[in-house]
Parts: C-alpha cells; sequence; structure tokens
C-alpha cells in the first residue's frame, strides 16, 4: 500500500505517494525525477547521496522516504541560485574538482554543510568531515583545494 | 529490501501497543545506519517498522545535577555538538563522534548503536565505563538494565518483542572524575574498531585513584567491564605498574577471534595497551577537572 508523503524540498512544498518501503533517495529520483542526487553505494558508505534533513547532512540512501514527512530536505538542485552557480559550486568548477562527476553533487552538500557548522575548517578538519564522501578519480587533492578556497570565499562574502 | 509496513507513533503508549499487536515481525527505527541495511538484505519478506523519533524524549539529551539523560534515538551529530554534556562525559561524546561518516552521524544514536549490539560498537565501552542505565518500557511495564547486561549475545539485546529502550540514564560522575574511549582501527576514518576501551576514573587531590571502571569491547561477543583493572587502580596512584596490570587484566579479561582485521593474539595484546591508554586520558582529564 502506497503512503501519502508531504515533505518541502529546497524550500517548496512536495507532496507524492510512494510505497513505504523506497529509500528517500529512491523517492527524490524516481518518484519525483530530481535525479541530481546521485546512488553510490547504496549502503551509507559513499556519500553521493547526501543532502541535508532537518539541518542535519544524511546518506539519502539510509532514510525512509516516508521519515521525510513534515521534514525540510536541502537537495544538490536547491544549491544553486536559478542560473547563478553557489560559490561552491564555481570554485569546483575553477580547481578541476571533478572528473567523471558522480561523487560532486553529494561533495557539494556536504561542503556546504561543513562550511555552515564551520566557516574556517582547517584542511584537516574538511578532510574529516567529507570522509564519507568517496571520490574514485580526483585523488581529492583539488576537491580539497576547491573546498578550501570555497571557504575563504564564504567568509569574504 | 523487505515490504514495509511504517508507523511513526508519537507516544511510548501507542508504540508498545504496536510491537505487542503486531503480526509481522516488527523492527524499532531509530536512525536506520544498521537497521536499513539489515532490510535491504531480506527481498521477500514485511516487516513492521516502527519509528521511534517522533516521541516525546527520544532525540533529547538533558544535563543536571543527577545526571545526563539521553533520549536514545538524538543522532550523534547533535550530540557530539553539546559541549556541555562533553565537558561532563568527554570520552562518551569521542566515541559518538567516531561512528561512521558525518553523514551517519547525522543519523545513527547511541540508543541504535545500543540496541544494535555489535560486539564493536563504539558507544557502548564508553557507557558501561561511565555506569549507563537502560530505561526499559513494555507492555508489562518499565524496567531499568545496566547496558553491560542489556546487550546479551552478538546482535542480541535483553528487550522483549514489546519493549522498548525508553531512555539512557548516566549518573554525574561528580568532582575529579572523567572518562575516555579509545578504538583501534588500521585506517584515520570510518572504520570498525579491531579493539578498543573505555574508563572512567576519579581521583583524590593526592592522585590517588578513588574510584575506575574500565570496559572493553569487540574482543569478545560482548563489551566487557574489567573488574580486576578496577580492583588494581583503587587506592593506588596511576603509575606505570598500576597501568601495566590495567593492561594486563584488560587482555586476560578478553576473548577475542581472529578474523580478516584482526587476529585474537593481536586484539589481545592492542586491548591492553588501549585500556592502559584510556585509563591514562581519564586521569589526566580528572586531574584538571
Amino acid at each position: 500500500m502506497k503512503t501519502h508523503v508531504e515533505t518541502t524540498i529546497n524550500g517548496e512544498p512536495v507532496e507524492c505517494l510512494i510505497d513505504p518501503s523506497t529509500t528517500l533517495l529512491g523517492m527524490l529520483r524516481n518518484d519525483l525525477g530530481m535525479t541530481g542526487t546521485k546512488e553510490g553505494c547504496g549502503s551509507g558508505d559513499c556519500g553521493a547521496c547526501s543532502v541535508v534533513m532537518d539541518g542535519e547532512l544524511v546518506c539519502s540512501c539510509l532514510v525512509l522516504g516516508v521519515e521525510a514527512s513534515g521534514a525540510d530536505i536541502e537537495t544538490i538542485e536547491g544549491v544553486a541560485d536559478r542560473d547563478k552557480l553557489h560559490v561552491i559550486q564555481e570554485k569546483f568548477l575553477e580547481h578541476a574538482a571533478l572528473q567523471c562527476g558522480i561523487c560532486t553533487p553529494g561533495l557539494i552538500v556536504s561542503t556546504k554543510a561543513l562550511l555552515a557548522e564551520n566557516p574556517n575548517p582547517t584542511e584537516e578538519e574538511a578532510r574529516y568531515y567529507l570522509a564519507g564522501n568517496l571520490c574514485r578519480c580526483t585523488g581529492y587533492d583539488k576537491i580539497i583545494k576547491a573546498v578550501m578556497d570555497a571557504a575563504s570565499a564564504v567568509r569574504e562574502a | 529490501m523487505v515490504a514495509v509496513t511504517y508507523h511513526a507513533p508519537t507516544s511510548l503508549d501507542e508504540a508498545v501497543a504496536l510491537l505487542s499487536s503486531s503480526e509481522l515481525p516488527a523492527k524499532v527505527l531509530a536512525g536506520g545506519t544498521d537497521l536499513i541495511i539489515q532490510m535491504q538484505k531480506l527481498v521477500t519478506e514485511q516487516r513492521l517498522i516502527v519509528d521511534l523519533k517522533k516521541i516525546d524524549g527520544m532525540q533529547s539529551a538533558t544535563l543536571s545535577d543527577e545526571g545526563l539523560t539521553l533520549g536514545p534515538s538524538l543522532c550523534c551529530a547533535k550530540l557530539t555538538r553539546r559541549d556541555d554534556i562533553k565537558d561532563v562525559f568527554p570520552g562518551l561524546v569521542e566515541a559518538a563522534y567516531l561512528i561512521g561518516s558525518s553523514q551517519v552521524q547525522g543519523r545513527a544514536s547511541v540508543g541504535g548503536n545500543l540496541c544494535n549490539a555489535s560486539p564493536a560498537a563504539d558507544t557502548i565501552p564508553a557507557l558501561i565505563a561511565n555506569r549507563a542505565v537502560c530505561q526499559i518500557v513494555g507492555k508489562a511495564g518499565e524496567r531499568s538494565v545496566p547496558v553491560e547486561s542489556f546487550v546479551v549475545g552478538v546482535g542480541k539485546n535483553c528487550l522483549e518483542p514489546d519493549e522498548i529502550l525508553k531512555a539512557i540514564v548516566i549518573p554525574h560522575p561528580g568532582k575529579a572524575t572523567s572518562d575516555a574511549y579509545l578504538r583501534f582501527i588500521p585506517r584515520t576514518e570510518m572504520d570498525i574498531a579491531v579493539a578498543s576501551a573505555g574508563a572512567s576514573i576519579s581521583l583524590d587531590s593526592d592522585g590517588i585513584c578513588t574510584n575506575a571502571r574500565v570496559a572493553i569491547g569487540a574482543v569478545a561477543p560482548t563489551a566487557l567491564v574489567v573488574e580486576e583493572a578496577a580492583r588494581k587502580l583503587i587506592g593506588q596512584p596511576i603509575n606505570e605498574a598500576t597501568l601495566e596490570a590495567v593492561s594486563q587484566a584488560a587482555s586476560d579479561a578478553s576473548t577475542p577471534i581472529s578474523d580478516r582485521r584482526g587476529t585474537a593474539e593481536f586484539r589481545r595484546h592492542v586491548v591492553g595497551v588501549l585500556a592502559k591508554r584510556a585509563v591514562m586520558a581519564a586521569a589526566d582529564r580528572a586531574k584538571e577537572k
């Protein structure tokens, strides 16, 4: 039996009917067509599906869609302001902090959460905070450079 | 994934009624970081999922002169941001901080870690070191069980099918007492303990240990209290001889297995080193209080 879910995604009220065994990741991608959030491992290890739920960074593959009822969800689709990229996105492009791009939405959402919690992270703090976002391409160096540069840009903004 | 029937009751009574009347095998949902993965492996089965996070108090943490009353579903990220709790129980907060990634900490809870009952659960030795007690509610009423008796085997806790862990209560450690938790992992982050140790140490003004509690994890089917370590410490200063005795007592108490993450011999040795270092760290903190 399908369950009715009313939630808020990137500030917009959203409702849908989902199977209660659907994860929040499945709901976003398959029921709502919001495919910016990526599926990597599906077991909470890789961070590709990172979203912010009620202010906490989570793996959407480890949340049931029905748990989003009444919650406030922020996804990669809400990071840019229409056509204007967020400074974190700009810095990822500037530093070429991506290759295949599957980890990128998760990394951007996580970096945004990191900077909301700690606007002045050390490189070590950034690396620990982002340890749950795996990247098979870059070797992380460019990602960390982009994150640290984005942090100073956000502080100056 | 199993076929899920989902309920999010808003009271404990309602939750107990759901669990006790369910015809389906019922599972309690806190952060889901273990449960959702376990359910993904089962394809044809059905489960009643009772999400406790809407119940008042399940996600709160109240610190008073009496101690800490911890809502079992409070996520580790929220717990580790609480500087007031970190001041009193730095070791417990360290243990919560070691669980998984930032994302996992945004969901995983101390109560979930405890109920999941993994031998390598990080918060369990820290809870035991701090004499934490589980408050349980079920159809027959309420009961309290110390954490070391709550976990009864690998992945097994003492809850009856209709029972819920309603709160974790940790007595205030008082003056000149502090705690620490350490684990060994081969990586620097996002790994599961190969061996671990938690300690709570009280010192008098001369640096003599007046109270001690040492617990070890990942070296037996359940986390263990090392009574012998406490006996070697109480009434003594924290010095090389007493620390060596703690180390020996922890190694002797362990009954580890060999697996791909470490041999039994290695675990037995390392748990002794960790117990000694956890006692040193807890004692150093106790001195500063």
